[in-house]
């Protein structure tokens, strides 16, 4: 144990802190989902993982489609045209791989009063499933005589313009965004990029919360939430809720996708599996079915993950988090802000 | 290099124990072999085959066929001159998996055709099949598998023309301290038995050069902990061991923190994706070692261990002209070659280890990994 690492020296304290809160800021995002879906239908959707790892591979599929393959490295600022547009590719591409789990692994469960135990089980299919879709995508591009024009799609994109690796290897972004430093606080130089993923990050959690407080559709969420039949008898149509619900925290899915890219730069058919971990641990950390819970839980595992790493060394850091959620919920079953997405003031 | 988890390791081990008591008939055939032979000129394993073993497909699928094109170069010159006395090769893909091999140890040590056997491919699998060959009889000659406790298992049959794990971290450790210059060496792991063993020697040859450790976790993707403790440790060299995924993101973020000193990884992160997830601009100037050099010039193979196994080759075929003609003899003379390959002085100690090996440092500049002008450390 070295607790100099972490206090012996202020600038390197504020550097894993800020470190922490901008991952855990990914964290809270992914997050999101799962206690959105958690609220509406005490349910844990475990497809989640996959739906974030879906929209990452948009963000780096869109770049190849409008930078090409040649490897760069560009300021934020003159990434931000394609990051624009691929922020839009993730958010389509996560949104809709979420709607088709609810469609599929979901929706026929519910509809027949399966058993909650029985959608789980279902949910962890269609995680295998997409994940191992991705992994295959080089077959079903020759399926469709395709392999030759998506060969850069399909595998990791060689700076000659001549694919590499294969489809189940690391995918990497061409174009690798270089952050500049903006500004200090003490020793710590925080960069363009750490403050996008947070600033994001708290924006489209503020978004989202007024989404689920303000709106018609909104107060639909928390009425299902709540009590699905007395909602229904009041003429909410719970089905259609539910597919919100997927939706909105798809979306959620591609704007973190997309921050993570940003950051990482690098994905892999598997990627979604730890940051799905994590976030549904932040999930449960914060209080799950709390939208304020999962920000909460997010940056708080972000940190503890760097405060831990620093302490007992970087094998550490997952047990340090794992423990700390431990300790929560022996302290506070329901998580640090736990009450349930219906009960939220409206 | 290993491609495997410990836990699949021992699911291997355990496929191979089984592989070796069904395959119990198939060593007492390869016995019968040694006794038919004729006394003439023309050996008795005239018209069989040598085996390969590793992965052709799968992840590391580029790296068997590499090998493969260097048997073949290897035996369309021994066959071109010595029409009578044939030898081809059969191929057994493990996809580099320590599940997959065992299943294939069995059917290579039950082919009665088969007198010797290039690979395994991988330390995994050379750990999972190691006891049925040995215990088969069956001398092999691995060209790539590197970790170092294969041949501290008392397998006689097994060699390998390639430097191990503690040789490569011996020569890093040199590297970095003389050639590169560094005086404070901050050594990262990801926990694997490779990168373990691989960074646990470059810690111990570096001495008091090492000034910190830490260890990370393979699929993780933030690095920023680790970025801040190199930062802190005042390290002007970073060595990775580990693979190519997490050495690129390692780099990069040590780049992006600020870090300027050098990085250095081993052969597990010699792979062109390292540049392409580091980005150019942080990969540039990066060092990766390999024990594997490139090939002589006008070598009529490419890729990386192609003239490892064309060498490996070339000793069985060097042993079927001495006159051996069953595989006692053949592992003997295995045993007391001397020579020089396409990869360089060979000769094996007692372990079947090569004794003298030449540990390569691949460094990346203009967003490319060079993979024809690597530096000798010497």
């Amino acid at each position: 144990m070295d607790l100099g690492a972490l206090f012996g020296n202020y600038n390197n304290f504020l550097d894993f802190t800020v470190g922490g809160l901008v991952f855990g800021a990914i964290y809270a995002l992914i997050a999101l989902g799962y206690t959105m879906v958690y609220g509406v239908l005490q349910l844990i959707n475990f497809a989640h993982s996959e739906v974030v790892m879906y929209g990452t591979f948009a963000v780096a599929w869109t770049f190849v489609f409008f930078h090409g393959t040649g490897d760069a490295s560009w300021s934020l600022g003159r990434a931000l045209p394609i990051l624009l547009v691929a922020v839009v590719a993730a958010m389509l591409m996560s949104g809709g791989i979420a709607l088709l789990v609810e469609r599929f692994a979901y929706r026929p469960l519910i509809n027949r009063n399966a058993p909650k135990l029985i959608a789980l089980i279902s949910a962890i299919g269609a995680s295998f499933a997409l994940a191992e879709a991705m992994g295959l995508r080089d077959k079903f591009a020759k399926w469709f005589h395709l392999n030759e024009k998506l060969a850069n799609y399909t595998s990791s994109p060689g700076s000659s313009g001549k694919a590499m690796g294969q489809a189940r290897d690391v995918y990497s972004n061409p174009v690798s965004i270089q952050p500049h430093g903006l500004f200090h606080i003490g020793g710590y130089e925080v960069t363009d990029v750490d403050l996008l993923v947070i600033v994001a990050a708290l924006v489209m959690m503020f978004a989202l919360d007024s989404f689920v407080r303000r709106t018609k559709f909104g107060r639909g969420i928390r009425a299902v939430a709540q009590d699905p039949e007395s909602a229904a008898l009041m003429g909410v149509n719970s089905t259609r809720v539910v597919q919100v619900t997927f939706l909105v925290g798809g979306l959620m899915a591609g704007v973190a996708a997309t921050l993570y890219m940003i950051k990482i730069g690098s994905t892999r058919q598997d990627a979604g599996f730890i940051l799905g971990v994590k976030a549904f641990t932040a999930a449960v950390m914060g209080g799950i079915g709390n939208l304020r819970g999962a920000l909460l839980g997010g940056l708080l595992l972000g940190v503890m993950e760097n405060w831990g790493s620093a302490v007992f060394g970087s094998e550490w850091k997952d047990v340090v988090a794992f423990v700390l959620l431990v300790l929560i919920l022996l302290v506070r079953p329901s998580g640090l802000l736990g009450e349930a997405l219906g009960k939220a003031r409206a | 290099m290993i491609r495997s988890k410990k836990s699949l390791r021992g699911l291997a081990a355990l496929v191979g124990v089984a592989a070796l008591t069904l395959s119990a008939c198939g060593s007492s055939n390869n016995d019968n072999k040694s006794t038919s032979g004729d006394s003439g000129s023309k050996s008795a394993l005239c018209g069989k085959n040598l085996a390969f073993l590793g992965a052709l497909t799968g992840s590391a699928g580029a790296l068997g066929q590499n090998m493969v094109n260097g048997i073949n170069l290897a035996l369309k010159d021994y066959n071109a001159k010595n029409a009578s006395c044939k030898v081809s090769l059969k191929t057994f893909d493990s996809q580099g998996s320590p599940d997959k091999a065992p299943a294939l140890a069995t059917q290579i040590i039950n082919d009665d055709s088969i007198f010797g056997l290039i690979g395994p491919g991988f330390s995994g699998e050379s750990l999972a099949t190691g006891k049925t060959f040995f215990e088969a009889g069956l001398p092999s000659i691995s060209p790539s598998a590197t970790n170092v406790t294969i041949t501290q298992q008392g397998w006689t049959t097994w060699h390998r023309v390639i430097g191990n794990d503690d040789a490569q971290g011996a020569a890093d450790a040199k590297y970095l301290t003389s050639t590169a210059g560094a005086k404070k060496v901050y050594v990262i792991d990801d926990g694997q038995d490779y990168s373990k063993g691989l960074a646990g020697k470059v810690k111990s040859s570096l001495g008091s050069a090492a000034i910190g450790s830490d260890q990370i976790t393979v699929g993780q993707t933030d690095m920023s902990a680790v970025v801040t403790k190199v930062k802190a440790s005042g390290a002007d060299a970073v060595f990775y061991g580990g693979y190519y995924t997490e050495a690129g993101l390692l780099a990069k973020q040590l780049r992006q923190g600020g870090f300027t000193g050098k990085f250095m990884s081993g052969d597990g992160a010699e792979d062109p994706n390292f540049v392409k997830v580091a980005g150019a601009q942080a990969a540039n100037g990066a060092l990766l070692s390999a024990p594997a050099g490139p090939a002589p010039s006008g070598f009529g193979a490419t890729g990386l261990y192609a003239t490892q196994a064309y060498d490996a080759t070339n000793i069985f075929l060097a042993a079927l002209k001495d006159g051996a003609k069953d595989s006692e003899a053949i592992n003997k003379f295995i045993g007391s070659y001397t020579g020089d390959g396409a990869s360089g002085p060979i000769a094996f100690d007692s372990h079947g280890d090569i004794k003298q090996s030449t540990i390569y440092v691949y460094k990346v500049a203009n967003g490319t990994l060079d993979v024809d002008h690597p530096e000798a450390i010497k």
